[in-house]
């Protein structure tokens, strides 16, 4: 993409939006198009080099400004903005349809409507070529629980909790100040901020066991911030083991399920998978569970581990 | 055409003297670019090449009729990328050249309002994606809503906030295929039985289910609908035969196809007794009844009931315990565990 493809959109945008805006400050302006007010004030530059055929004071782009405030007194016919594109109707209309689709959706009534709006004036697309279905499963338990959670969200309190931590194997009671609720890969997640490890934790839903709405305010540090999820809910630190791993055909489907660090096919459709884990209980449960379908290669201590809790379950089976 | 002569009323901090002998190339494309836009929009009649390259300022810099008409090719095409219905026609039968004009009503968004709680949905709906394409996309249409006079206020909290991602690099050319109804090759890896050969696909559609991206359409070699997920697809993604030439079919539904095809969910459920060594195996406890204290090899715990699902699934989740959990029952879940252990210990 080159420098004029990002602008020209924001250029055809910026007059309609003024003009739906009369007096707008520059910094709200820049925000909204996020770009900074020294970008603005350049895009402004440029449009009132534009205008109609003839090109003369009354056929140019007109602007004025007043302190850090500016309108139109001309707008050389640019009084509407484009319409979408089929890519950014899809993009907005097949995400609004997904909200619907979150469990305790609050708003579906103004989503259906928000879709209704934009369909109407965006043109009835083509069938969407992106589908999404979150697919979120919920037991009774746990929907019980996403309840609690969302109130506590809406009124702003803080939780107390019992919640189980996979991988250490432990359930805790913990007092947390909740900051909102997120659906990552089909999975519900509390973020809050949790008091006893003093920092923003992702609590997955399906393993708060019990949980009830506090008195007292929830009051994130104000320091404390939203995880960023674009690289996933798990991730591997350079300070944590790597396992290395020989999954047979059977167990490929570990490398689809937990990120791994590296994959090398094998013959026989086995596959060398280079695996980081915060946890040797965790990591030791997962190989237990997987029978003979791994094998692994190293560490030496993760695999001494492994033996030493093999024979002494076996021990209990004779 | 320096302005600022006649503009008492001229953006503050610009310099004085004559700007436009300074700006850079890209600076001049997008003035050309949006002059361009402002004379097809104001003009009825269809206007020849010939005549915007002497009206639009800009293209009088082309030093002959070559680069004239390359700048000039460039620049419609990335009007027509950005989605600017641009007409070609003749005004007259006896025209002997198109020319080109903009209709108002095709380029123009229609008129919309939302209320605060619609204008909420859609700021949340802009955060949905994680994704460069979609993201992109998203942010394109919030754009325009900003400008069609939409008030979005992007830091409204929500009560629950879905995240898509795309990581799968086949996502953005099996996208942009199915959007220009191409067909495409690849080569898929099916885990089991294990099989890594070529497909032909006339695409139909992109589908997240459960946070996996698949694409869905019509397989050519098994001629008939097949669904693919993408983290299996293995190198890159073949466009085969032209655009336009993929049609989708009117009665599927994407979603249906593959959340069919996905193994169900099931909620039969069978219990089992298991013995759990003393404050151990807090995974299985929190689902599991007490019955009784034991102790197994002298060591203290608890009988306990525990309902589950499949017996392989629940042989690998109780052998993870290693000798925190045995089972006691059923028979057949007892030697399920014991064989995974045994494998284990030949392996290691």
């Amino acid at each position: 993409m080159n420098a004029s493809q990002e602008r020209l959109p924001r250029l055809l945008a910026l007059v309609p939006y003024l003009i739906a805006r009369p007096g707008v400050a520059v910094d709200e302006a820049a925000a909204d198009f996020g770009v900074s007010a020294k970008q603005l004030r350049k895009d402004l530059e440029l449009l009132w080099m534009c205008g109609l055929p003839g090109y003369g004071p009354g056929d140019l782009i007109d602007l004025s400004f007043e302190g850090d405030t500016i309108s139109v007194n001309f707008d050389a016919g640019m009084s509407r903005p484009l319409r979408l594109t089929g890519s950014e109707a899809t993009a907005l209309l097949v995400a609004l349809r997904t909200l619907l689709d979150a469990p305790g959706v609050a708003d579906a009534d103004a989503i259906r409507r928000a879709v209704a709006k934009i369909e109407a004036a965006a043109g009835q697309a083509e069938p969407a070529p992106v589908a999404v279905g979150l697919g979120v499963r919920e037991g009774a338990t746990t929907a019980r629980a996403r309840e609690v959670v969302q109130s506590a969200l809406r009124s702003q309190r803080a939780l107390r909790m019992t919640y189980y931590t996979a991988s250490k194997d432990e359930i805790t009671e913990r007092t947390v100040d909740p900051m909102r609720m997120l659906i990552v890969e089909g999975r519900a997640y509390l973020e809050a901020w949790c008091r006893r490890a003093e920092g923003v934790r992702l609590f997955r839903m399906d393993r708060i066991d019990d949980v009830t709405v506090l008195d007292e305010p929830a009051a994130p540090p104000p320091y404390a911030e939203q995880t960023d999820t674009t690289a996933g809910i798990f991730h591997p630190t350079p300070d944590q083991p790597v396992a290395q791993l020989v999954l047979s055909p059977d167990a490929r489907w570990v490398s689809e399920y937990y990120p791994v660090e590296e994959v090398a096919e094998l013959p026989e459709d086995r596959l060398r998978v280079w695996m980081r884990y915060a946890d040797l209980s965790w990591m030791l449960r997962l190989l237990l569970g997987l029978g003979g379908d791994v094998v692994v290669e190293a560490p030496e201590s993760l695999v001494s581990a492994l033996r030493e809790r093999a024979l002494g379950a076996l021990a209990r089976y004779r | 055409m320096d302005r600022s002569l006649e503009h008492p009323g001229a953006p503050t901090g610009l310099p004085s003297a004559s700007r436009a002998r300074v700006r850079n190339v890209s600076v001049v494309r997008a003035e050309r670019l949006v002059n361009l836009v402002l004379c097809l929009l104001s003009t009825r009649q269809y206007l020849p090449a010939e005549s915007i390259r002497k009206i639009v300022p800009g293209y009088s810099d082309a030093p002959n009729d070559d680069a004239f008409f390359r700048m000039f090719e460039r620049d419609k095409t990335e009007l027509r990328e950005l989605g600017i219905p641009l007409e070609i026609g003749r005004n007259w039968s006896f025209d002997k050249v198109d020319g080109y004009r903009i209709a108002r009503r095709d380029y123009e968004l229609g008129d919309i309002e939302l209320e605060p709680d619609e204008a909420a949905a859609v700021a949340l709906a802009v955060r949905l994606w994680d994704s460069p394409e979609l993201t992109g996309a998203a942010h394109g249409a919030l754009l325009k809503l900003r400008a069609a006079g939409v008030d979005v206020d992007q830091g409204v909290p929500a009560v629950v906030e879905p995240k898509v991602r795309t990581t799968e690099p086949a996502f953005g050319p099996l996208l942009a295929a199915v959007q220009s109804g191409q067909a495409v090759g690849f080569d898929y890896r099916r885990p089991s039985p294990a099989e890594l050969r070529g497909r032909t696909l006339e695409p139909w559609g992109v589908v997240s289910w459960r946070g996996r991206w698949y694409v869905v359409g019509h397989d050519r070699d098994r001629d008939a609908p097949r669904c693919f997920r993408l983290s299996r697809i293995v190198g890159d993604v073949r466009l085969l035969g032209r655009p336009g030439a993929v049609q989708r079919p009117d009665n599927v539904d994407l979603l249906k196809f593959v959340a069919s095809t996905s193994p169900a969910d099931s909620h039969d459920t069978s219990t089992v007794r298991l013995w759990l060594a003393k404050h151990k195996a807090a995974g299985l406890r929190r689902r599991a009844t007490v019955v009784e204290e034991q102790e197994l090899d002298g060591e203290p715990g608890d009988v306990v009931e525990l309902p589950v699902l499949h017996t392989d699934s629940a042989a690998s989740w109780i052998a993870g315990y290693g000798p925190d959990a045995v089972v006691l029952e059923p028979d057949v879940l007892r030697k399920a565990v014991h064989e995974r252990l045994l494998a284990v210990a030949e392996v290691t």
